[in-house]
């Protein structure tokens, strides 16, 4: 006997991974960068700063 | 294109760059993926899950074009030894990594109503599966390589082995027996019907984008990073 899954559920489940996983790498890679330029500027001006 | 290999030409142009790709590729990603979720019709055989084409196919070509692009970027870095193109690899590391590990995910989701199972040891799920593994090697093997002082040479070489296995991946669905379909777009021909072919390849656009922009915001990053310690390490050369 087939099994009756709901399609739906697979593609909201897709498209929430999908979508959540790019954003996450979106925002994380400009912070990081933003973050690591600061530091560098930091440093640039003279005062001493860690990682 | 030599002439961008000079940081301080790289940076004036990733500056205005970043963020133009980052946002035009958020706005064309949503249009294309709200295309595919809202106006596509089901597929006679797949249902509605044909739907998730439009987030794994993309994923699926830049998590091999992420490592085609540290492949490149190693060969001109092993060649030329511009600085640059070593950053520029480990910038393609992290989205590589991401749109692998997406498109191993939503795969495996597209499969379960489909094929009747999550996952199937077979040629393209396991080469890809290597893919996401040598992207976290390789990512370790950088980070090491920066901390403890080593030549950027090691990763480089390994960003060029690991090459290897985009052929494989490209040819598995044709080199042994799968659950997963044969090539549906090859050069200049497409087994696609043009409703679902035109959103996908929107979507194709708008990942792409998105993937470049994190490369140039991860490059940025990394030469912010490697210009503050070495600023550092002079400062504490020159108080010894």
């Amino acid at each position: 006997m087939r099994e009756a899954l709901d399609q739906w559920l697979f593609v909201y489940g897709a498209y929430a991974l999908g979508i959540g996983a790019t954003l996450a790498m979106m925002a994380w890679s400009w912070l990081a960068m933003k973050r690591a330029e600061a530091r560098r500027e930091k440093v640039r001006s003279g005062s001493r700063v860690g990682k | 294109m030599h002439g961008f290999a000079n940081p301080k030409r790289f940076l004036a142009l990733a500056g205005w760059l970043t963020p133009l790709l980052l946002v035009s590729g958020f706005f064309v990603t949503a249009a294309a993926l709200y295309w595919g979720f809202t106006q596509v019709p089901p597929d006679r055989l797949m249902g509605e899950t044909v739907r998730i084409i439009f987030i794994h196919v993309p994923t699926a070509w830049l998590g091999m074009g992420g490592w085609t692009a540290i492949a490149i970027s190693s060969l001109v870095f092993l060649v030329w030894r511009h600085p640059l193109a070593a950053i520029a690899a480990r910038g393609a590391a992290v989205p590589g990594l991401v749109f692998t590990l997406v498109c191993l995910a939503t795969g495996s989701i597209w499969g379960r109503p489909t094929w009747g199972t999550w996952w199937v040891w077979d040629g393209r799920l396991t080469s890809m599966l290597v893919l996401a593994f040598l992207y976290i090697a390789y990512i370790a093997l950088a980070q090491a390589a920066q901390r403890e002082g080593v030549s950027a040479r090691i990763p480089a070489i390994f960003g060029l082995i690991g090459a290897i296995n985009i052929p494989i991946i490209n040819r598995s669905v044709v080199w042994w027996n799968s659950l997963h379909q044969p090539p549906s777009i090859t050069m200049g021909k497409s087994a696609i019907d043009g409703v679902f072919l035109a959103p996908l390849l929107f979507a194709v656009i708008g990942f792409s984008l998105i993937f470049g922009g994190v490369v140039l915001a991860r490059m940025r990053a990394l030469l912010a990073d490697i210009q503050a310690d070495a600023r550092l390490r002079r400062r504490a050369m020159e108080a010894d």
